[in-house]
């Protein structure tokens, strides 16, 4: 809607200086050119201040032996950084944790949030709203706060294992402290935030037609028949919405283990993920140059698994709104 | 309501009290399974709740009890005795107060009937376990309150969140005012620039922003916190912008006809009808900014009289390094005023999500 040139529908303006089809612009056009321009400016400062030289800027850096203290002149050293980045395995090793962590917890962060939202949803359910908000809670625990509570609820002797006792499981892992078990433990400590992603899919599922529903069932389709035909395909720009944010999200994941562990990457360098790696390398070896080659890897992968998600969303996205 | 009795059982007679039941059942069952997720998902809060009325000596003290207690003790001329419990040699078990530790035996007094005197009792004292008595500490909220200047640090979580929501909705507005009603060259091309950075790490930044704030002398204050918030930021200009759309433009034209202008039109017809998202963005800024951590930590520490509550917390954990009990006592009153909000606002906060999801 908003493509048609208000404008040009307009009957203010003076027929005669109209020039339609023209590439130049009427005195009008340019007047709300100029007050679209005036409006958005203040993103378009932001965005060069804040993104766009800094990003520049760290482009410079991977080139050059920038560090804080800088006790070698400034120098270009051409792919030393690039270089150096291929052959460190501490680098590899990390990402490779941050891999692991994504592939447990991307797939959780889509299913829960949904499957969370299909019950608020539901008519059958009683007391909903207070659910909700009960829900969307643990979303606003102090970070430092929820960290101190996770670890004394999945410790060895903590709220989560004496359930598993309780349950049959005699001897329940360490989960933070076990090299296998520890991300289980950081996805449940992730599900705590979940209260804002089932907000924006009870979003979604709010707006599906309810007419959509209704032909459904005329046509005999049962519940798990409405779900497949209906709810999955009319949900999927907000799970690929979800997807899509997790993926950025999780690839930056650190804080929790920085907390957590104090950054040593215990156990057994299990924790010592991609962006803490990163970050380590920015402020407590302060070597910048790199920590900026380090950055830009990460956006490359970031961007390259973007691209390969769009790519395949054509294929499994449904916009209702697309001609 | 038929068309739903026909689809379930297609053969079945349809008449209405025989459905009852089954919708009784499926609500029962429903509403049980998910106050049982609620639950689980809130026991942590829970473990915090309990953690921050206990004592330090009974969170170090393995198997003590859930609820915060003290072990249960007896006051005997003068003096206060912890009570344990003993087992007597006829096979008993009695509940006594140790007043003469010895390595081999001790001496205990029944508090029961003190006035029989001492009892000698053969074995370690230090093998025999103690009875608890619920006793939630209140006075850690009031120790914290104190010790860590927490007014303070509640006052700047608030300012910091206040401000920062002020100018990202503002910003955010304009701009996404300004993508959903003018039409100007290269519109469709910034527009998604400004999707384009949602997928940008931060860490692809942060080095020359930093020194950038270094270097502006901002280190230590809350501009580097606040400023970028003026300047809009994609997710909320997408937020709004896709709301904006969902408004006819009528009104608008009509006050242009009137001879509004942009500003005049966007306070008066638009900023009326855009409540809901307003409230939405406002409620998403505010709890991310009260949730902060990275961003007070890089920038204020060694500020302690600016930090907000999220960074003095840690702090917390670092000066007194087993005081888990003082840092949630922290928790559970920061928790309050964001939950608070959200339970108030939550009707208009899903509307406006709603509507924007919609049009997506």
């Amino acid at each position: 809607m908003d493509q048609l040139p208000a404008i040009a529908t307009t009957p203010i303006t003076a027929p005669g200086r109209w020039r339609i089809g023209s590439l130049r612009l009427t005195p009008l056009a340019r007047r709300e050119a100029r007050q679209g321009y005036l409006f958005i400016s203040p993103w378009i400062v932001g965005f060069l201040a804040f993104t766009a030289l800094p990003m520049i800027a760290t482009l410079a850096f991977t080139f050059l032996n920038l560090t804080l203290t800088q006790e070698d002149p400034v120098r270009f050293v051409g792919l030393d950084n690039y270089a150096r980045l291929a052959g460190d395995s501490r680098v590899w090793a990390s990402l490779a944790v941050t891999l692991k962590f994504a592939a447990i917890w991307l797939p959780v962060s889509i299913v829960v949030p949904f499957v969370l939202a299909l019950a608020l949803n539901s008519r059958f359910l009683l007391g909903s709203s207070i659910m909700r908000t009960l829900l969307f809670m643990p979303y606003v625990v102090p970070f430092v706060a929820g960290a101190l509570i996770w670890n004394g609820v999945l410790g060895q002797e903590g709220w989560i294992n004496t359930a598993l006792r309780f349950l049959g499981w005699s001897d329940p892992p360490a989960w933070l402290l076990d090299t296998t078990f520890v991300y289980p433990g950081l996805a449940l400590i992730s599900i705590w935030g979940v209260g804002a992603g089932v907000i924006v899919n009870l979003a979604g599922l709010r707006g599906i037609p309810t007419e959509l529903y209704e032909a459904a069932r005329m046509d005999g389709a049962g519940w798990w028949a409405q779900l497949r035909h209906v709810t999955i395909p009319m949900m999927s720009p907000i799970l690929f919405y979800t997807l899509i944010l997790g993926v950025i999200e999780v690839l930056q994941y650190f804080l929790v283990p920085l907390v957590l562990k104090n950054g040593t990457g215990e156990p057994g360098g299990t924790t010592l993920f991609y962006n803490l790696n990163l970050y380590q390398t920015f402020f407590t070896f302060q070597e910048w140059s790199y920590g900026a080659t380090m950055a830009w890897l990460l956006f490359g992968i970031a961007l390259a698994t973007t691209l390969v998600l769009f790519r395949l969303s054509r294929r499994y996205v449904y916009y209702a709104g697309e001609r | 309501m038929t068309a739903f009795a026909a689809a379930r059982s297609p053969g079945a007679p349809r008449s209405g009290p025989r459905l009852r039941p089954e919708i009784l059942m499926r609500r029962a069952i429903l509403t049980v399974a998910m106050s049982g997720v609620v639950i689980a998902f809130l026991s942590p809060l829970a473990y915090s709740a309990f953690m921050s009325l206990k004592t330090e000596q009974q969170i170090s003290q393995p198997n003590s009890p859930i609820l915060p207690s003290d072990p249960r003790t007896f006051d005997y001329q003068g003096e206060t005795y912890d009570v344990y419990y003993v087992p007597m040699p006829d096979g008993s078990t009695r509940e006594l107060a140790l007043v003469d530790k010895g390595r081999r035996e001790s001496e205990f007094i029944d508090p029961a009937n003190p006035a029989a005197g001492p009892i000698t009792w053969d074995g370690s004292w230090r093998t025999l376990s103690q009875p608890w008595q619920v006793a939630p500490q209140w006075q850690n909220y009031g120790e914290v309150w104190s010790a860590i200047d927490f007014p303070r640090l509640l006052f700047n979580t608030v300012a910091l969140a206040v401000i920062g929501t002020i100018g990202t909705v503002v910003s955010c507005l304009l701009v996404a005012y300004g993508f959903a009603r003018f039409r100007y060259p290269g519109r469709g091309l910034l527009f998604t620039l400004l999707l384009a950075t949602i997928f940008l790490p931060a860490a692809v930044t942060l080095i020359p922003t930093y020194t950038l704030f270094v270097k502006l002398g901002w280190v230590g204050t809350w501009l580097p916190l606040l400023a970028p918030a003026f300047f809009a930021n994609a997710y909320d200009v997408f937020l709004i912008r896709q709301y904006l759309l969902t408004i006819p433009r009528d009104l608008d034209e009509a006050a242009a006809i009137d001879g509004a202008g942009p500003l005049r039109i966007l306070r008066s017809v638009v900023l009326p009808q855009a409540w809901p998202v307003i409230v939405a963005v406002a409620i998403f800024t505010f709890v991310y900014s009260w949730n902060d951590f990275f961003g007070p930590l890089i920038y204020l520490t060694g500020h302690e009289d600016i930090q907000p509550v999220q960074v003095g917390l840690s702090h917390f954990n670092g000066i007194y390094h087993t005081k888990a009990n003082l840092i949630q006592a922290g928790n559970m009153m920061t928790l309050l005023i964001p939950v608070i909000l959200f339970a108030a606002f939550q009707r208009v906060f899903t509307r406006g999500i709603v509507i924007t999801g919609v049009e997506k």
